[in-house]
C-alpha cells in the first residue's frame, strides 16, 4: 500500500483553508488562524518508488503549485506542534469517492499496471489554539459527517475486505406464522394491515411462503413513494366521499382542459407538451428530503441526478436542458444550542445542499436558472430540497415506448452497491432522533460523470432507434423500474448479471439497491449489438439482465436459481386502496393591533433582509445559468445584473427566438392559514411571474410538488385536500393544465415526545411557451421620467405577510385569488407587452407593493416615487403599512414611457389600473401615505445593501 | 469553396460541445462533434480537420484537478497527432475547461513537448465556483488569430478553477492575449472585474504562432445580442461580442 500526500506550496493563498477558517469563526471560534486541506491518496498497489513520482508528479500534484510526499503510513510528520491540530477524514466503507475510479483510470492511462484500488481521504492542518471541546465542535459540525465519513485513526485500514456473498434463498415464513412472527413481517417491510392482508391471501392461493426478495418487492412497489397511495385513496371528509384524490382534483382540471398541446400527462416520467410541433418539452420536479436532512451534500446531489433522469427516461428520452431548484431551511441564524441531537444545524445543510446541487447541476453542463430558498424554524429536522428539470425531444418521440416479448432488459449507466437500500421506505417514513444512524445506507455520493456520459451516448442511441422503452431506475431501484416497465408484458431477470460495485450483495440488495446513474432500456434483439457497441465505445457500461415475456409474471434468478415469482396483476393491482379520513377547520390567529409605523423606510429594510426576501446571489452565482448558450432573461437581472428576475426565459433551439418561461409559486405561511389560499396564491404567483417577463397564459403547464405532514391524521389530510381543490378550481380558470407532479408526504420529525410537522408546503412550478423571446421584459426600472402603473387591486390581505412574519404574527386575512379576473387581467398585461408598451414589469409578491418597488429601483439603479393614496383598493384600507405590504394576489407594477401612455392604457381597458408614480434618477425611494406625507425616504443603495447583506457569505 | 471543418472534441463531462459547434457553423463552418475514443482508437484523424475546439466542461469531473486527466490522456494518447496539426497550421481553440486541458497537456503556452510548464490553472481566490459576466481586453501585441481586430470583449465566465499562475520564469508578453479589465479597459479592477484571482489580470493566452488560443470565459455563450445580460435594457445587438471569435479563426482556417 502506498500513499500520497499532496498539498499547495506554502507561500500559495488556500482557498479551500479560508472558506474553513471563516466558517471555523462562525461556530465562534476565534482561535483558529490557518487551515491548509492536504488531499492524500492510497493505492493499493507495489509500486517502485520512480513509479510513484511519476503517478504524483504528472497526476496527482500540480508542478506550479503544488508539492507531495510519498509516505508509507498516515503520517504524524511535520505538523505536530502544540498548536497544531490535525485530522484526516476520509469516507466509510461503501461509500464511493468518484475520484477513485477516475484516479484509476488515469494511472492506467499512465501506462502503470496493478493498482488494485484507490482510496481519498482529506487531511485538516488547523493552526491555532483550540481545546479538546472546539476541536470535537470543528470536527462534528464541520469536517466529518458520520453518516459517510469518519476520522482516520492510527489503526485505519483504507482498504476493508468485502464479505462474500454465499446464495442462500430467504423464505420469509407467513402462512404458518404466530402472530408475533406476522407482526414482525409487517414491521421489517412496513406494510399497513390490508395491505399485508392482501399479500397473505395472494400467497396462501399460491400455496407457499413469499420470499424476501418478493416482499420487498411489494414493500417498494406499493410504497408511498412509488404509487401515491394517499393521492390514489378513499378519502371520507365532511359527509362526502373523494375517491382518488388526484384523479378528482388535480388530474380532473387537466382533462377537463383537454388542452391539444398536452402530449402526455401523468402516465410517463415527466409530463410532456408540445414546443413548436417539431420538439416538445417535458417538465417534471421531485424532492430528496430526507437523504438531504442527514447527508446533504449526497443527498442533494442525488435529488438533481434523479431528476434529471426523469426527462430522460421520459417519451424515448429527453435532453436535459434547464434546472430549477427550491430549498426550504431552517433559519441560518438558528442557536446551536437549541438543536435536537441527531440533526444537522440549518447552516450546514444549506452550505451542503446548495454545493450538492451546483457541483451535480454545473458537471452536467444544465443551466440552474430559478429557483427560491424559504426559511421556516419547522424546517429544523425536514429541510426540503425541491429540484427540477426540464427536458427537450423530438416531438414524435413524446411518447412512452413499448417493449415485445423477446427485447432485452438492458441496465445502463453506473454500477449497483449498497447504496439507498430502502431508500423508498425512509422517503415515506417519519424521521427521528436515530434517523442518522440507521439510514446511512440510504445515501450516496453522486457521481454526475457518469450520468452526464450516461446522459450523451443514451441520447444517440435513441437517435439510432436503438431502443423501444426508456425509463430511469429512481426510488426502488430495479425492482420498480422493471416491475413498472414489465407490467404489461411479463418479465424474467437474471439478477447475478447486474453488474456490481463491490462483491458481497445479496440478490434482494441488487433487486432494491437504489445506486444512481442508472437507467432501463428494453432492446430488440436485432439492436442489441449495436447498442452495446455503442456504449463499450463511450465507456459506458450496459448489461442484459433478462428479457420480456408475455406471460405477465415478475421472475426473478440468481444464477438460475428462482428466488421470486410474482404474478404483474398482484403487483401492480393488488394494493388494497387505502381508506382515510380527512377534517378541516381553519385555524385562528391573533389579529395584528398594532398602530402603523411612521417611517415605513426602516420596515422596509426590516423585510427587504429578512431570510425570505433577502438576495440568494450567493447561491445563484455559484450554478452556471449560462451553460448551453441559452439565457434570454436570467435569474439575475439589471443595471448590475444583480436584481431578482421574476422569471427566466431560454431558447431551447439555438436557431430559434422561440422561448421557454420557467417560473415557480410557493408561500407555505399562507398555508397557516388556509392550504386552499395558499394553493391558489402559489398558482397565482407562478403565473404571474411568466406574464411579468413577457409571457401569456396562452400555452402554460403546471407541476405540483406537496411536501406535507403524515397525512394519517385527519386534519393534516383535509389540509391536503383543501389545497388540492384549490389547484383544481384555478388551473380550470386559468387554462393552466398540471401535467404531472409528485408528493412528499409524512416530513415530521419526534424530538421528546413532540412532533414537528413541517408547514403544508406546494411548490406550484410552471412553464410558458413565449413566440418570440425578443418580447422579454425584466423588472428593473429603466428610465427616469417613465411612469410606474399598478396593475390590479389591493385588499388589506396581509394574513401570513412577511411584514406581519417581522412582528412575530400570522394573522387572519390570507390572500385570496379571484381567477377569472387575474386571468383578464394577465391577458391584456401581455397584450400589452407584446406590443411592447412595457419596459419594466415586477409582480407583487412578498413584501408587496414596497418590496417590489425596491427591488425594481435598485435593480435598475434608479430612485422612485410612489402616492400610496392612488393605489386602487378591492375594500377600503386606511393604513399606509398595510397598503404598502398587502401582499393581495395578481399584481404588477410596470414601468411605461410618457409617450405609450395612452396605447398602454387603452390596451388595459378592462383592468383595473392606476399610475402611482413615476422614475426617478435621484437613487432614492419615496412614498407618500394616504395623508401625502413620505413613509419613506430612503436611498436606494441602503435598500439594497439590506437586501444583500444577510446572505453575502 | 468547401466549409472549414472544425472539431470539437468530446469526452466524459464535456458540457458546451453543442453551442460551441452552433458558433462554429453560424460563422460558417462545418462542426462535429466526435469522441476522444475515436481518435485514441485510430478511427478518425485530428488531420481531417482543420479548427480542433477542446470545450468547456467538467472532464472527468475536474477529479483530482480541473483538466488533468483529459490532459495526460491528450498528451499520451495524440500527443504527435496534435504536434503535427499545430506544425500543419492547424487551429486549437480552448474554452474553459480547454483551457486547463491544453495548458496541464503542455500544449499551451507550447510548443507541446517542452519539459517545464510555466503556468497552471488553479482554484479562484474565492474558494467558489462563480458565474458572471467580465469585461476583457485584447492585447493588441499578441499574435493570437482569434482576437484580430477585436478590442473588448463582455463575455460570461463560470468556473471554480480559472486563477492563472505563473512561476518564476513568467510567461512573455506575446503569449498574453486576453486580460480582465473594468468596463473602461482598465487593469488592476480587482475583484469581481477579475473573478478569480488571475496573476496579470491574465484571461486567456496564445502559443507563438497565434495559432493556439485558450481562454477562460465562454465566447460562444455571447453570439447573439440577446445573450448580454443588459439587452432588456438597451437595443440588442445582432451578434454578441464572443462571435468574432469564431469568425476570425474560421476565416483564418479557410485561408482569408
Amino acid at each position: 500500500m502506498h500513499r500520497i500526500e499532496v498539498r499547495l506550496k506554502s507561500h500559495l493563498p488556500d482557498a479551500r483553508g479560508t472558506g474553513l477558517v471563516k466558517d471555523i469563526r462562525d461556530l465562534g471560534i476565534e482561535s483558529v488562524s490557518n487551515v491548509h486541506v492536504v488531499d492524500v491518496y492510497w493505492l493499493d498497489a507495489e509500486l517502485e518508488t520512480d513509479t510513484l513520482d511519476l503517478i504524483s508528479r504528472s497526476l496527482l500534484a500540480d508542478p506550479v503549485t503544488q508539492q507531495y510526499r510519498i509516505v508509507s503510513t498516515v503520517s504524524t510528520g511535520e505538523e505536530t506542534a502544540a498548536e497544531h491540530h490535525v485530522v484526516e477524514v476520509t469516507y466509510n466503507p461503501g461509500v464511493v469517492d468518484p475520484v477513485e475510479e477516475t484516479v484509476m483510470k488515469a494511472v492506467r492511462d499512465l501506462r502503470i499496471e496493478g493498482v488494485r484500488a484507490v482510496k481519498t481521504a482529506k487531511r485538516y492542518l488547523i493552526e491555532g489554539r483550540v481545546d479538546e471541546v472546539q476541536l470535537e465542535s470543528i470536527c462534528g459540525k464541520l469536517l466529518v459527517n458520520p453518516i459517510v465519513e469518519h476520522i482516520v485513526g492510527p489503526d485505519t485500514v483504507p482498504f476493508s475486505e468485502r464479505p462474500r456473498y454465499q446464495f442462500q434463498l430467504n423464505r420469509v415464513t407467513v402462512l404458518e406464522a404466530d402472530e408475533a412472527g406476522l407482526a414482525e413481517v409487517v414491521r421489517e417491510f412496513g406494510f399497513s394491515d390490508p395491505e399485508f392482508g392482501a399479500i397473505v391471501d395472494y400467497f396462501r392461493e399460491q400455496g407457499r411462503d413469499p420470499t424476501d426478495i418478493e416482499l420487498e418487492t411489494l414493500a417498494q412497489t406499493w410504497s408511498e413513494h412509488c404509487v401515491h397511495k394517499t393521492f390514489r385513496g378513499r378519502i371520507s371528509m365532511g359527509g362526502q366521499t373523494i375517491d382518488n384524490l388526484l384523479k378528482s382534483t388535480i388530474a380532473r382540471a387537466t382533462r377537463e382542459l383537454d388542452k391539444p398541446w398536452c402530449l402526455s400527462v401523468f402516465v410517463d416520467n415527466a409530463g410532456v407538451i408540445d414546443f413548436d410541433g417539431q420538439w416538445a418539452l417535458c417538465f417534471k420536479v421531485e424532492t430528496h428530503n430526507h437523504p438531504s436532512a442527514v447527508e446533504p451534500y449526497g443527498g442533494a446531489a442525488t435529488g438533481i441526478g434523479g431528476v434529471v433522469r426523469d426527462p430522460l427516461g421520459t417519451g424515448l428520452g429527453s435532453r436535459p436542458i434547464a434546472n430549477t431548484d427550491v430549498f426550504c431551511f431552517a433559519p441560518p441564524d438558528y442557536p446551536h444550542e437549541k438543536l435536537p441531537p441527531g440533526v444537522l444545524h440549518p447552516r450546514r445543510i444549506f452550505k451542503g445542499v446548495r454545493a450538492g446541487v451546483a457541483d451535480y447541476s454545473n458537471r452536467l453542463g444544465i443551466p440552474t436558472l430559478n429557483g427560491a430558498i424559504l426559511f421556516d424554524e419547522r424546517y429544523l429536522a425536514n429541510p426540503l430540497v425541491f429540484c427540477g428539470t426540464l427536458g427537450l425531444m423530438p416531438y414524435e418521440l413524446s411518447q412512452r415506448g413499448q417493449q415485445q416479448a423477446g427485447d432485452f432488459v438492458v441496465v445502463v449507466g453506473g454500477r449497483t452497491g449498497r447504496d439507498g437500500i430502502h431508500g423508498v421506505t425512509f422517503a415515506s417514513e417519519q424521521l427521528t432522533e436515530e434517523s442518522g444512524a440507521v439510514s446511512f445506507t440510504s445515501v450516496q455520493i453522486g457521481n454526475p460523470i457518469v450520468e452526464k456520459k450516461v446522459i450523451d451516448v443514451l441520447l444517440r442511441a435513441r437517435d439510432r432507434q436503438l431502443y423501444r422503452r426508456i425509463t430511469d431506475c429512481g426510488g426502488g431501484g430495479l425492482s420498480s423500474a422493471v416491475g413498472e416497465m414489465a407490467a404489461d408484458t411479463g418479465v424474467r431477470v437474471d439478477l447475478e448479471k447486474v453488474p456490481l460495485k463491490y462483491a458481497g450483495l445479496t440478490y434482494s440488495e441488487i433487486w432494491i439497491s437504489e445506486s444512481q446513474e442508472r437507467m432501463l432500456v428494453a432492446v430488440p434483439p436485432e439492436c442489441i449489438d449495436d447498442l452495446l457497441q455503442l456504449f463499450s465505445s463511450e465507456d459506458v457500461e450496459a448489461a442484459v439482465i433478462g428479457e420480456f415475456t408475455d406471460d405477465r409474471r415478475l421472475r426473478l434468478f440468481y444464477h438460475g436459481e428462482p428466488v421470486g415469482d410474482l404474478t404483474m396483476e398482484f403487483l401492480h393491482e393488488g394494493l388494497p386502496q387505502m381508506q382515510l379520513e380527512a377534517v378541516w377547520e381553519q385555524p385562528q390567529y391573533t389579529e395584528p393591533d398594532f398602530p402603523s409605523p411612521e417611517d415605513l423606510g426602516n420596515t422596509l429594510c426590516q423585510i427587504l433582509g429578512s431570510w425570505n426576501v433577502c438576495s440568494k446571489e450567493w447561491v445563484i452565482r455559484q450554478y452556471d445559468h449560462e451553460v448551453q448558450g441559452s439565457s434570454v432573461l436570467k435569474p439575475l437581472v439589471g443595471k448590475d445584473s444583480d436584481g431578482p428576475g421574476d422569471a427566466a426565459i431560454i431558447r431551447p433551439l439555438l436557431d430559434s427566438d422561440r422561448g421557454v418561461i420557467i417560473s415557480n409559486g410557493i408561500n407555505p405561511k399562507y398555508g397557516e392559514i388556509d392550504p386552499y389560499w395558499m394553493a391558489a396564491s402559489a398558482i397565482d404567483e407562478a403565473l404571474r411571474q411568466i406574464v411579468a417577463v413577457g409571457g401569456s397564459l396562452e400555452r402554460v403547464a403546471l407541476l405540483d410538488n406537496f411536501c406535507w405532514g403524515d397525512t394519517r391524521r385527519p386534519d393534516m389530510l383535509g389540509a391536503l385536500v383543501r389545497a388540492t381543490q384549490a389547484c383544481h378550481d384555478m388551473a380550470l380558470v386559468y387554462g393552466a393544465p398540471f401535467i404531472s407532479g409528485k408528493d412528499s408526504l409524512n416530513n415530521e420529525f419526534e424530538y421528546e415526545g413532540n412532533i414537528v410537522a413541517i408547514p403544508h408546503t406546494l411548490l406550484v412550478s410552471a412553464i410558458g411557451i413565449m413566440p418570440d423571446v425578443n418580447r422579454a421584459v425584466s423588472m428593473d426600472f429603466k428610465q427616469a421620467g417613465d411612469l410606474i402603473y399598478i396593475i390590479g387591486e389591493t385588499r388589506s390581505e396581509l394574513g401570513g405577510s412577511a411584514y406581519l412574519a417581522t412582528g412575530g404574527l400570522v394573522g387572519n386575512s390570507v390572500p385570496n385569488v379571484d381567477p377569472q379576473r387575474a386571468k383578464a387581467l394577465m391577458d391584456s398585461l401581455s397584450a400589452a407587452t407584446a406590443r411592447g408598451l412595457v419596459r419594466a414589469c415586477h409582480d407583487c409578491s412578498e413584501g408587496g407593493i414596497g418590496v417590489a418597488l425596491a427591488e425594481m429601483a435598485f435593480a435598475g439603479g434608479l430612485g422612485a416615487t410612489a402616492r400610496l393614496k392612488d393605489v386602487p383598493l378591492g375594500e377600503p384600507v386606511d393604513r399606509d403599512d398595510f397598503i404598502l405590504f398587502s401582499e393581495s394576489n395578481s399584481r404588477f407594477l410596470v414601468e411605461v414611457t410618457p409617450e405609450n401612455r395612452d396605447e398602454f392604457e387603452k390596451t388595459l381597458s378592462e383592468t383595473v389600473y392606476t399610475v402611482i408614480g413615476q422614475v426617478m434618477d435621484s437613487e432614492v425611494l419615496e412614498v407618500y401615505g394616504l395623508n401625502g406625507q413620505p413613509v419613506v425616504n430612503k436611498p436606494i443603495a441602503d435598500l439594497k445593501e439590506a437586501w444583500q447583506s444577510p446572505l453575502r457569505w | 469553396m468547401s466549409k472549414v471543418r472544425v472539431l470539437v472534441l468530446r469526452a466524459p463531462g464535456t458540457n458546451c460541445d453543442i453551442e460551441t459547434a452552433f458558433a462554429f457553423e453560424r460563422a460558417g463552418a462545418e462542426s462535429s462533434l466526435v469522441h476522444i475514443n475515436r481518435f485514441v482508437g485510430g478511427e478518425q484523424r485530428l488531420s481531417d480537420y482543420q479548427v480542433l475546439v477542446v470545450p468547456g466542461g467538467f472532464t472527468y469531473g475536474d477529479d483530482i484537478a480541473a483538466g488533468r486527466v483529459l490532459a495526460n490522456e491528450l498528451r499520451l494518447g495524440l500527443g504527435e497527432d496534435v504536434q503535427r496539426f499545430i506544425e500543419g497550421g492547424g487551429l486549437i481553440l480552448g474554452i474553459c475547461n480547454g483551457f486547463q486541458v491544453l495548458v496541464k497537456a503542455g500544449i499551451l503556452p507550447g510548443p507541446p513537448g517542452t519539459a517545464s510548464t510555466p503556468l497552471t490553472l488553479t482554484d479562484n481566490d474565492s474558494g467558489r465556483f462563480e458565474c458572471r459576466w467580465v469585461y476583457l481586453t485584447v492585447n493588441q501585441d499578441s499574435p493570437c488569430v482569434f482576437t484580430r481586430g477585436i478590442e473588448q470583449m463582455f463575455l460570461p465566465v463560470a468556473h471554480a478553477e480559472g486563477k492563472v499562475v505563473v512561476t518564476d520564469d513568467g510567461l512573455p508578453d506575446a503569449n498574453t492575449v486576453l486580460f480582465y479589465t473594468d468596463e473602461q479597459g482598465n487593469r488592476d479592477a480587482g475583484y469581481p472585474h477579475n473573478p478569480n484571482g488571475s496573476v496579470e489580470d491574465i484571461a486567456g493566452i496564445c502559443d507563438q504562432t497565434g495559432r493556439v488560443f485558450a481562454l477562460m470565459p465562454h465566447p460562444e455563450r455571447f453570439i447573439r445580442g440577446i445573450q448580454h445580460p443588459q439587452w432588456t435594457r438597451r437595443e440588442a445587438t445582432e451578434h454578441g461580442d464572443g462571435f468574432r471569435v469564431f469568425q476570425n479563426a474560421v476565416q483564418w482556417a479557410g485561408g482569408i
